[in-house]
C-alpha cells in the first residue's frame, strides 16, 4: 500500500545551517568590541594602590601611560630589584619620560594636545622619589595633568 | 492522513534573533575603563617670581616620613582621623572682616585657617615613602574637598557635587549644561583645592 510506503522517505530533515554564519559573526562583533587590547606588556609588577575617590578615564586615546615598579622576575635579572620606569614596551630611564611624552603629542591632533591626560600606574610598593621624578619631568614639559591609576576601594586597604 | 516530511524550518528570521543578541550586548557591556585620581601639578617654576608669604596657621602641613608614618601639623596621626582634620581645618573660617567666611561651620579658632581661600595643605613626602601610603594620604585629603564641596552643594543647589559632576557627564541630562558648569565652578571656588606639594626631601 503506497500509504505505508511513503514512511520510508521521511526521515528527519537535515538543520537548517543557514543561520550559524549569523552567530558567529555576532560572537565575532560581540569579542571585536568588548575586548580591550592590551597596550603594553607589563614587565613590571604592577598592583596599583586603591582609592574611593576617583574618576573615570574616559577618552581612551587621550591618555598616556607611564608604567612603573619592581621589574617582575623573568625580568629580574636583567633589570635589577629596584623600580624601574617602563614606557611603551621598554623599560626607560627618567630622561626618557620627555621624548616619550613629545613623541605622543606629536602622534596627536594639534587641538588633542591640551587634553592630554598621563595616567601614572604605579606599583603600591614603590618608592614617591621616583614617583617625584617623574612628576618633576612632566612638570619640565608640561604635561601637567595627571591621574594616579587606581583600584576601587577604601584607602586605608594601603595600609597593611 | 498521510504524514509528508516534516517542512524546513524558516531560517530567516535567525539573522533576526543573532542581530538582536547582538545589539544586546553591544548595549550592556561596559568596556572597562580606567579610574583614578586625578591631579594637576603646579607649572614649572619661574625663578623670577616671590612666592606669596602665607600664614603660618593658614597652612596645614601634612607629612609622610619613610616608615610611611603620618605626620600632621607635626603631631602623628592615623590615616582614619586625617580626613576629619583636614575638614576642620578648611572648614575653620577663623578670619574677621574682609577675611570672614559666612558659610564656614567650623570652629572659628583663631589658631587655624582664615577662611577656605586661604588655607593651603602642604604634602610633603620622603623619597622612601611608599605609593600606596602617599595615594591613601592624597585620597583622604581630596575626599576632604569633596565632603566640604558636597556639602555647599547640597545647600545650594540641592545636590551633591559629586552629583554634579556626574550629571555633566550624563548625555542624558534635561537641565542646561552651561549653567550648571558655572554652578560646579561656584562650589569650586568657595572651596579651592589648594594642595601644595613640596619636593620630597632626601
Amino acid at each position: 500500500m503506497s500509504k505505508f510506503k511513503k514512511k520510508k522517505g521521511s526521515e528527519l530533515p537535515a538543520i537548517s545551517t543557514a543561520s550559524l554564519p549569523d552567530i558567529v559573526f555576532m560572537l565575532l562583533f560581540f569579542f571585536m568590541v568588548a575586548t580591550v587590547m592590551r597596550e603594553n606588556n607589563l614587565k613590571i609588577e604592577n598592583k596599583l594602590p586603591v582609592a574611593d575617590q576617583i574618576e573615570k578615564l574616559d577618552k581612551k586615546n587621550l591618555v598616556m601611560y607611564i608604567y612603573a615598579g619592581k621589574p617582575s622576575s623573568r625580568y629580574a635579572a636583567s633589570a635589577g630589584t629596584q623600580a624601574r620606569i617602563q614606557l611603551n614596551d621598554k623599560f626607560a630611564e627618567v630622561s626618557d619620560i620627555k621624548s616619550f611624552v613629545l613623541a605622543e603629542r606629536a602622534a596627536k591632533r594639534e587641538e588633542e594636545v591640551p587634553f592630554l591626560i598621563t595616567a601614572l600606574k604605579v606599583d603600591g610598593d614603590t618608592n614617591m622619589g621616583l614617583v617625584g621624578d617623574i612628576k618633576k619631568e612632566l612638570r619640565d614639559v608640561q604635561a601637567l595633568k595627571i591621574n594616579y591609576t587606581t583600584r576601587q576601594g577604601e584607602a586605608t586597604q594601603n595600609l597593611k | 492522513m498521510a504524514r509528508r516530511s516534516a517542512p524546513e524550518v524558516n531560517a530567516g528570521s535567525m539573522a533576526d534573533i543573532a542581530f538582536l543578541l547582538l545589539i544586546f550586548f553591544l548595549v550592556t557591556t561596559t568596556i572597562d575603563t580606567d579610574r583614578g585620581i586625578s591631579r594637576k601639578l603646579p607649572p614649572p617654576l619661574d625663578e623670577t617670581i616671590e612666592p606669596p608669604i602665607l600664614k603660618q596657621k593658614n597652612i596645614f602641613v601634612v607629612e609622610l616620613n619613610k616608615n610611611n608614618d603620618l605626620l600632621v601639623e607635626e603631631e602623628p596621626m592615623e590615616l582614619k582621623d586625617l580626613r576629619a582634620a583636614a575638614v576642620a581645618f578648611l572648614d575653620n573660617g577663623g578670619g574677621t572682616g574682609d577675611e570672614a567666611c559666612n558659610y564656614c561651620k567650623g570652629e572659628k579658632s583663631s589658631s587655624s585657617s582664615d577662611n577656605p581661600e586661604k588655607a593651603v595643605i602642604s604634602l610633603r613626602n620622603n623619597r622612601e615613602t611608599s605609593y600606596a601610603t602617599y595615594i591613601a594620604v592624597q585620597n583622604e585629603l581630596v575626599a576632604a574637598y569633596t565632603e566640604l564641596r558636597n556639602r555647599e552643594a547640597e545647600s545650594l543647589f540641592g545636590k551633591t557635587f559629586t552629583q554634579m559632576k556626574e550629571d555633566l557627564k550624563d548625555v542624558n541630562y534635561s537641565g542646561s549644561k552651561e549653567r550648571l558648569k558655572d554652578d560646579i565652578k561656584k562650589v569650586q571656588l568657595m572651596y579651592p583645592e589648594k594642595l601644595s606639594e613640596a619636593e620630597p626631601k632626601k
